[in-house]
C-alpha cells in the first residue's frame, strides 16, 4: 500500500500522526495555561493523565458511553486539581513538590484501581472522517479526525477569548501577576487558585480519557510515556496563550509520531531512539524559550518557576 | 502582658540553647508524624478496599524486617535507595529540585554496560575503580547539565531532569536492543555480561553487595561536605538567598554546576552497583523506579544526608516485601506507589507546621515556674 505514494507516506502519517497525538498534548497545556495564569504550576498532570485515562476507560467499559468515560475522568482529573490547590493554599507548601507527590499518587492509583480494565474493552470515542474528498487510504487515516481533538480547538479559541475579554478573565490575571493587587480589589487569591487548578486538572483527566478511548485506544500500564510532562513544559514554549499552546501541540503531537511514521514505511533503525524525540524537542524548546535572568516574557508573576 | 516580660532576663542567659534544640525536635517531630499520617491514611484506604491494614504492616514487617533473609534483601535495595536520594538531596541544599536520578543511575549502568566487553580482560583492581568512576561521570555530566541549563539558559531544574529522564530511559533501550545488545540474550535484551572477575561482591561476613558500605559512605560524605565545609555553608547561603549569596563574591554558578555533578554522579554510582552487583549486565531493570523512590526519600529525611539512611532502610524494606505482600493480600502491584504517594503528600503537607508547634515555649515554660 505504502508502495503507492512513496515517501510521502512519512508526512503524510506525521500529519495524521499529529492531529492524533496532539490532542492528549492539547488539553493538558489548556488546563496548565489557566492553572499557571493563575499563579501556580501544577507538574503533577502526569499522573492525573494517567488517571483520567484509567478513570475514563473503566467507566466508558462499565457504562457502554464512551462520553461518560470522558466525563468521569474530567471528574477525577478535578478532584486531583481541587487536592493540589487546596495543598498548595497552606502556607509554606510547595507547589512544585506537591505536583511530584500527586504524580506518584495519580499513577500508583491509577495503575492499582486499573488492573481489572486492562482486558476488558470500552467503546471508542468517534472520529470524524475529514478526508472523504480523497481516495487514498492514507489520505483518509491520516484527515480522520476525533471530535475531541475540534473540540479542543475550540476550547483555545474560547480561553483566549475568556482570559482577554471577559470578568474571569481578567480576575485570573490579576491574581497570577500579583496576590496583593487581588486582594486590595477584593478577590481571594487562594480561592482563584483553588478553581483554577481544579480546572487545569479537569481538562488533563479528558486528555487523559482521549488517550484510552480513541489513540491508542486502549488502557494498560504504558498508556502515557510523559506526555503530562511535556505539556507543562510546552505552556513555557507557548507563553501562556492558549491558541499558541494549540500550535505547540500539534508541534509536538508531529515529533511524538515521527517514529511510528517511520516505522511504516520500513525505517526501523534508530526506532527506540526515536521515542526521545518530543522530549530532546522539549528540552530544546525550553532551552530556547527561557532565558539566563530566569525572566520569562508573558510569564505570570506570581508564578514560583520564574520567581 | 507587658513588654520587658518577653526579653530575655538577665538573670537566665543559659536559655539561647532552647531555640535550636526546639528546631531539631521539630524537624525530627515533624517528618516522623507525617509519615505516621501517610501510612494512616494508607490504612484507611486498605480497609476501605476490605483488606486489613494490619496484617499489611505485619507482612511488610516480616518480608522486610523480619528474617536475615529479608534484611539481605532490603538492606541491598537500600544501597541504590540511597545514592538516588542523595541525588536530590545534594542539589536541595541550593534550592534546587532535581527529580531526574532515574536517568542518571539508568545511564550510570548504560556505561558499565557498554565497557563490560572492552574491559573484560583487565585487572580487576585497575578495571573495577575505573567502571565505577566511568558510571559516576555518566551520571555527574547527565545531572550536572541540567544545573548548567539552570544556571546559564534559567531552564527550570525540575522540568528539565524529568525530561532528561524520560531521554536517558530512551537512549538505554537504545544501546540495549541495538548497539550494545550481547547476541546471546534472546528473551530480555541486555548487554554483555560483565566478566566474573569484575563483579561486586558481598560485604564480608554480610548477604548484602558493596554498594551499601560505599552509599553509607557517600552519605557521611555529602553530610560533611554540606554541614561541616565552607563549601557547603557557602551553598547553603545561594540556597537561602541567591542575590545576597552573589553580592558576597560567591561563586554561585561552580556552586550550581559543582552540586548537581555530584548528586548525579552518586546516582550513577548507584547505576553502577546495580550492574556490577546485582543484574550483571544492562538491561531495561535498570529503569525500576529506585531514582522516583529516592526523591521520597530526600524529601522524607528533610534533604539531610545522615537522614536519608535510617529512611532510605524504612522504604528498602518496603520495597523488598513488596512481592510478596502484594501476593499473599491479592493487591496489585502499584500498592507501594500508592503508599509512597500517601507519604509524600502527608510529608510536603507537613511542612505547613514548620515553626508553628510552638516548642521552645513549651520547653522554657517549665524553667520560668
Amino acid at each position: 500500500m505504502n508502495g503507492d505514494i512513496g515517501l510521502w507516506a512519512v508526512p503524510l502519517a506525521m500529519l495524521g500522526g499529529a492531529i492524533r497525538v496532539s490532542t492528549p498534548f492539547l488539553f493538558v497545556s489548556l488546563g496548565e495555561v489557566i492553572t499557571e495564569r493563575s499563579g501556580r504550576i501544577n507538574l503533577g498532570l502526569e499522573g492525573t493523565l494517567v488517571f483520567g485515562a484509567m478513570s475514563g476507560y473503566a467507566l466508558a467499559f462499565l457504562t457502554g458511553s464512551a462520553w461518560i468515560g470522558v466525563l468521569a475522568a474530567a471528574l477525577a482529573g478535578a478532584i486531583f486539581g481541587l487536592v493540589h490547590g487546596l495543598l498548595c493554599s497552606l502556607p509554606r507548601v510547595n507547589d512544585i513538590a506537591i505536583g511530584i507527590a500527586l504524580m506518584l499518587l495519580g499513577t500508583g492509583l491509577a495503575f492499582f484501581f486499573g488492573k481489572p480494565f486492562i482486558q476488558p474493552v470500552a467503546p471508542d470515542l468517534p472520529a470524524i472522517n475529514l478526508g472523504w474528498w480523497s481516495d487514498l487510504p492514507q489520505v483518509q487515516a491520516a484527515l480522520r479526525v476525533n471530535v475531541l481533538f475540534l473540540l479542543g480547538f475550540v476550547l483555545a479559541l474560547a480561553l483566549a477569548w475568556m482570559l482577554r475579554r471577559t470578568r474571569m478573565g481578567l480576575i485570573l490575571r490579576v491574581v497570577g501577576d500579583s496576590s496583593d493587587a487581588a486582594r486590595a480589589l477584593g478577590i481571594r487569591p487562594a480561592r482563584v487558585r483553588i478553581l483554577a487548578t481544579a480546572f487545569g486538572g479537569a481538562l488533563a483527566g479528558v486528555g487523559g480519557a482521549y488517550l484510552s478511548l480513541f489513540y491508542p485506544g486502549s488502557w494498560n500500564e504504558g498508556i502515557s510515556s510523559g506526555q503530562g510532562l511535556i505539556a507543562v513544559a510546552l505552556v513555557i514554549f507557548a507563553r501562556w496563550s492558549p491558541v499558541n499552546c494549540f500550535f505547540a501541540a500539534l508541534l509536538f503531537g508531529a515529533a511524538g509520531a515521527l517514529g511510528p511514521a517511520l516505522q511504516s514505511v520500513g525505517v526501523t533503525s534508530g526506532y527506540y531512539l526515536s521515542y526521545a524525540a518530543p522530549f530532546v524537542l522539549t528540552l530544546v524548546v525550553l532551552i530556547l524559550s527561557s532565558s539566563k535572568s530566569g525572566a520569562l516574557t508573558g510569564a505570570p508573576r506570581e508564578l514560583s518557576i520564574t520567581k | 502582658m507587658s513588654v520587658a516580660g518577653d526579653l530575655p532576663k538577665a538573670g537566665a542567659p543559659s536559655r539561647a540553647w532552647v531555640i535550636p534544640l526546639a528546631a531539631r525536635i521539630e524537624g525530627l517531630l515533624l517528618p516522623v508524624a507525617a509519615l505516621l499520617a501517610g501510612f494512616a491514611a494508607f490504612a484507611l484506604f486498605l480497609l476501605l478496599l476490605g483488606k486489613s491494614p494490619v496484617d499489611f504492616f505485619a507482612l511488610v514487617y516480616k518480608a522486610g524486617f523480619g528474617t536475615a533473609f529479608s534484611w539481605s534483601n532490603t538492606l541491598s535495595r537500600a544501597a541504590p535507595l540511597l545514592l538516588a536520594a542523595l541525588c536530590v538531596a545534594v542539589p536541595a541544599r541550593l534550592g534546587l529540585v532535581v527529580i531526574g536520578g532515574e536517568g542518571a543511575i539508568v545511564l550510570g549502568g548504560v556505561m558499565v554496560g557498554g565497557l563490560a566487553l572492552p574491559l573484560s580482560g583487565w585487572p580487576p583492581l585497575i578495571a573495577m575503580p575505573l567502571l565505577a568512576c566511568m558510571a559516576a561521570l555518566a551520571g555527574a555530566v547527565w545531572i550536572g547539565a541540567v544545573g548548567a541549563l539552570r544556571q546559564w539558559r534559567g531552564v527550570n531544574e525540575t522540568i528539565a531532569s524529568l525530561l532528561m529522564a524520560y531521554i536517558a530511559i530512551a537512549l538505554m533501550n537504545h544501546m540495549v536492543e541495538g548497539p550494545l545488545r550481547d547476541p546471546a540474550s534472546l528473551n530480555k535484551p541486555s548487554t554483555a555480561p560483565l566478566a566474573e572477575a569484575l563483579r561486586v561482591g558481598d560485604l564480608p561476613g554480610w548477604n548484602v553487595h558493596w554498594g551499601l558500605a560505599v552509599a553509607v559512605l557517600a552519605c557521611i560524605f555529602a553530610w560533611v561536605l554540606i554541614d561541616r565545609t565552607t563549601i557547603g555553608f557557602a551553598a547553603r547561603i545561594a540556597g537561602g538567598n541567591i542575590r545576597a549569596a552573589q553580592v558576597q563574591g560567591l561563586p554561585v554558578g561552580k556552586l550550581v554546576i559543582g552540586f548537581t555533578a555530584l548528586g548525579g554522579a552518586f546516582a550513577g554510582l548507584a547505576g553502577y552497583f546495580e550492574v556490577s552487583a546485582v543484574h550483571g549486565s544492562a538491561n531495561a531493570s535498570l529503569a525500576s523506579g529506585y531514582g522516583y523512590t529516592g526523591i521520597l526519600i530526600a524529601f522524607l529525611a528533610r534533604h539531610n544526608p545522615l537522614a536519608i539512611i535510617p529512611v532510605a532502610l524504612l522504604l528498602a524494606g518496603f520495597e523488598a516485601s513488596s512481592g510478596l505482600v502484594q501476593r499473599r493480600m491479592d493487591l496489585p502491584d502499584a500498592t507501594m506507589t500508592v503508599l509512597q504517594g500517601f507519604v509524600f503528600v502527608a510529608i510536603l503537607a507537613s511542612e505547613t507546621f514548620t515553626g508553628r508547634l510552638n516548642l521552645a515555649a513549651l520547653l522554657t515554660k517549665g524553667e520560668q515556674r
